[in-house]
């Protein structure tokens, strides 16, 4: 295998992370403040959708090159949208945070295919968009060999998602607004002893969850497919759960874990041309992610604790 | 049946009494935004379902993988469980009794009920190992579960790929008719509808769920363990046990859904890039049915029907069937938020009832 194949490789394994990351830290957000989200997956759905329509209609309009950008923040306002759902349910209502997580990825599932049905006409896809991200070389860094070509040669969407990576590690760990976060999922009583309003930290960190995964979700539709359909998100946003735990709930255990799911993805995308998928069948490719993350629950690769309060609803005046 | 009634009378009953018109009220202010007719598209669920006798037919073989996945999910909650991984046993169960089908080659009286027995044994090996991860390392059985779906989708294809693809096809070879569950007969009646022996069996699931829980020692033990482990454990049952005997039992239900599936319906197992949806419907089913055996049997037909008439509401009221996924979800998130009926229930009684103390 040479260097060039090496950093397609890379580049491809950049590609299919991004998503993940950027989905995984908006699980870590709303864990870390103690409300479970298993609903990424239709939070990114959301978000995948009102990208590509969004996008479509600004590209319509005469938006040009700032369309795919449009598609972005449509996702992250749709992935709020939804994750208000699972905010006012599981945090105003107490709902069971697991079933309330399932059944934003039922609606969310439903409602964007019904959506793109009233919008298009009866078809099950959204029009392709042609103004997509296109990938971004930045001088000087993308002429080192192998790394160059890997990590320097990316879409501006993966950029975006290592920055996030860094602010929200500098948020959680460095911040007043981290520390309160952390503080209600970990022991929300005491937090609320010492004057932080729990609840509000909660509904913060939910939203932004949303956010995060929204935009993780539109940066599939505004690179990889150009256009939402039914299996545009399949199974990332579980992935991305995965990512979560097998990363600790830290920003950058999160990243590592997405950019290995990413690489193995990508192994499996670039190998299957070296004739390897022979000997390693692709379904166990398919299925490290998920193995992984329960040999991380069981000790076998490092323990990880959960966040404290993780899935307990906070009654106002418990003490 | 004491407690079968009661679980009907008082809060249980109304709340997903009320639950199911919210879900369909949210259903309907959405086809009005969309411009569509929504007495028009609930007529013509209806009139699919219940229109002819093949739809009829179909609707209740669409009832019977959902009624099993919901007795698993409703099982294991028993037993405080949260099994969210009905959709990968199910698909363990149907492997279970696609290879034997397949592969074998054996008289009915053995060949069918050894598939039958096979796959119900996988797909309660594959709850299991959640249940065990739980006992003996103290995981949480929702991640195992969700990791388990899809570990079981990958390691299905891969088994159908590898050991029983018809060359050209991507799908299994043709279950052996000596392994069929189908009854031809009433195939016949019912103009050719997918009848098989599912639905009987089923039926005595949700017999068996009763008794088992409430009529056996064994039964006892594991509600014990499900609504006071401390007690359990006090009182000398082992709650590890449970947990792993009460995994077993659900991921056998859930297995059986796939069973059935591929005995009786399909013949043949395909190779799938997702879920089918069986063993999440089955969490939606036995939280309508307040995890009580007699209400997952009517939570399963009102989502069977839902599901199966969705494809009436296209046709006949030209609405994208995806209305009815908003619909189940809608009515599953006002079950699950029973706080927001009671809040709402408050609003239009306009009784100032005292807030209970929580």
């Amino acid at each position: 295998m040479d260097a060039a194949t090496i950093g397609h490789m890379l580049n491809t394994a950049f590609v299919f992370s991004t998503a993940l990351i950027l989905a995984a830290l908006g699980g870590i957000l709303s864990e870390r403040s103690g409300v479970v989200n298993i609903g990424l997956e239709g939070l990114m759905t959301a978000g995948a959708f009102a990208a590509a329509v969004a996008a479509y209609k600004a590209q319509e309009a005469g938006y040009g090159g700032a369309s795919p950008w449009i598609g972005v923040i449509a996702g992250a306002i749709f992935g709020v949208l939804f994750a208000l759902i699972h905010a006012v349910a599981t945090i105003t209502f107490r709902a069971d945070q697991v079933v309330s997580g399932i059944v934003i990825n039922f609606i969310a599932g439903g409602s964007t295919l019904y959506l793109v049905k009233l919008l298009f006409e009866g078809a099950g896809e959204t029009s392709l968009v042609n103004e997509v991200f296109h990938k971004v070389k930045i001088p000087l860094l993308s002429d080192i060999p192998i790394i160059g070509d890997g990590i320097f040669n990316a879409y501006p969407t993966t950029y975006l998602a290592l920055i996030l990576v860094g602010a929200i590690y500098y948020m959680l760990y460095k911040t007043a607004f981290g520390l309160r976060l952390r503080s209600v999922g970990e022991h929300p009583s005491a937090a609320d002893t010492v004057g932080i309003k729990v609840l509000r930290m909660r509904y913060a960190a939910v939203l932004l969850s949303g956010v995060l995964a929204g935009i993780g979700g539109a940066t599939i539709a505004m690179t990889t497919t150009g256009s939402f359909s039914h299996n545009t998100i399949s199974g990332q946003g579980f992935i991305a759960l995965a990512a979560v735990i097998f990363g600790k709930w830290n920003p950058l255990g999160a990243m590592g874990a997405a950019l290995f799911f990413g690489f193995a993805q990508s192994i499996n995308n670039v190998l299957q041309l070296f004739d390897f998928s022979s000997h390693v069948p692709s379904e166990f490719i398919y299925m490290l992610p998920y193995v992984l993350t329960i040999l991380v629950l069981v000790g076998a690769v490092g323990r990880s604790r959960a966040p404290g309060a993780l899935g307990e609803p906070y009654y106002q005046g418990k003490r | 049946m004491n407690k079968l009634i009661k679980a009907f009378t008082k809060d249980s009953a109304i709340v997903p009494l009320v639950a199911i018109l919210l879900g369909l009220i949210v259903g309907a202010i959405i086809m009005l935004i969309g411009g569509y007719d929504p007495i028009l598209a609930y007529r013509s669920l209806l009139d699919t379902v219940f229109g002819n006798r093949y739809d009829f037919g179909e609707t209740l073989t669409a009832i019977t993988p959902i009624l099993f996945t919901g007795l698993a999910v409703a099982f294991a909650f028993r037993t405080g469980l949260f099994n969210i991984g009905a959709e990968g046993q199910y698909i363990m169960g149907m492997t279970g009794a696609t290879v034997i089908g397949v592969t074998m080659n054996l008289p009915w009286y053995i060949h069918a009920p050894l598939a039958v027995v096979v796959g119900a044994l996988v797909g309660g090996v594959w709850g299991m190992i959640a249940g065990y991860l739980k006992a003996a390392r103290g995981v949480n059985e929702v991640i195992t579960t969700i990791m388990l779906n899809w570990i079981a989708l990958h390691l299905a294809n891969y088994i159908v790929r590898r050991f029983l693809l018809e060359p050209g096809k991507g799908r299994s070879y043709m279950v052996d008719d000596s392994a069929s569950v189908a009854i031809g007969w009433l195939s016949r009646f019912m103009d050719d509808a997918r009848m098989h022996w599912g639905m009987v069996v089923a039926l005595l699931g949700v017999i068996f769920f009763y008794y088992f829980l409430w009529r056996t020692k064994q039964g006892f033990e594991l509600r014990v363990v499900g609504s006071n482990p401390d007690a359990a454990n006090y009182a000398g049952i082992s709650v590890n046990k449970g947990v792993v005997k009460a995994m077993f039992i659900s991921g056998a239900l859930a297995g059986l859904a796939g069973v059935f599936q591929v005995l009786g319906v399909f013949h043949n197992q395909v190779i799938s890039a997702g879920h089918t949806g069986h063993g999440f419907d089955g969490i939606a089913v036995a939280l309508l049915g307040g995890n009580n055996p007699l209400g997952v049997l009517l939570g399963a037909i009102l989502f069977g029907v839902l599901s199966y008439g969705a494809a009436g509401v296209s046709f006949g009221a030209d609405v994208p069937p995806e209305i009815i996924r908003i619909v189940i979800g809608s009515v599953i998130f006002f079950v699950a938020a029973p706080g927001i009926i009671r809040w709402l229930l408050k609003r239009v009684s306009g009784k100032k009832r005292k807030e209970e103390a929580i």
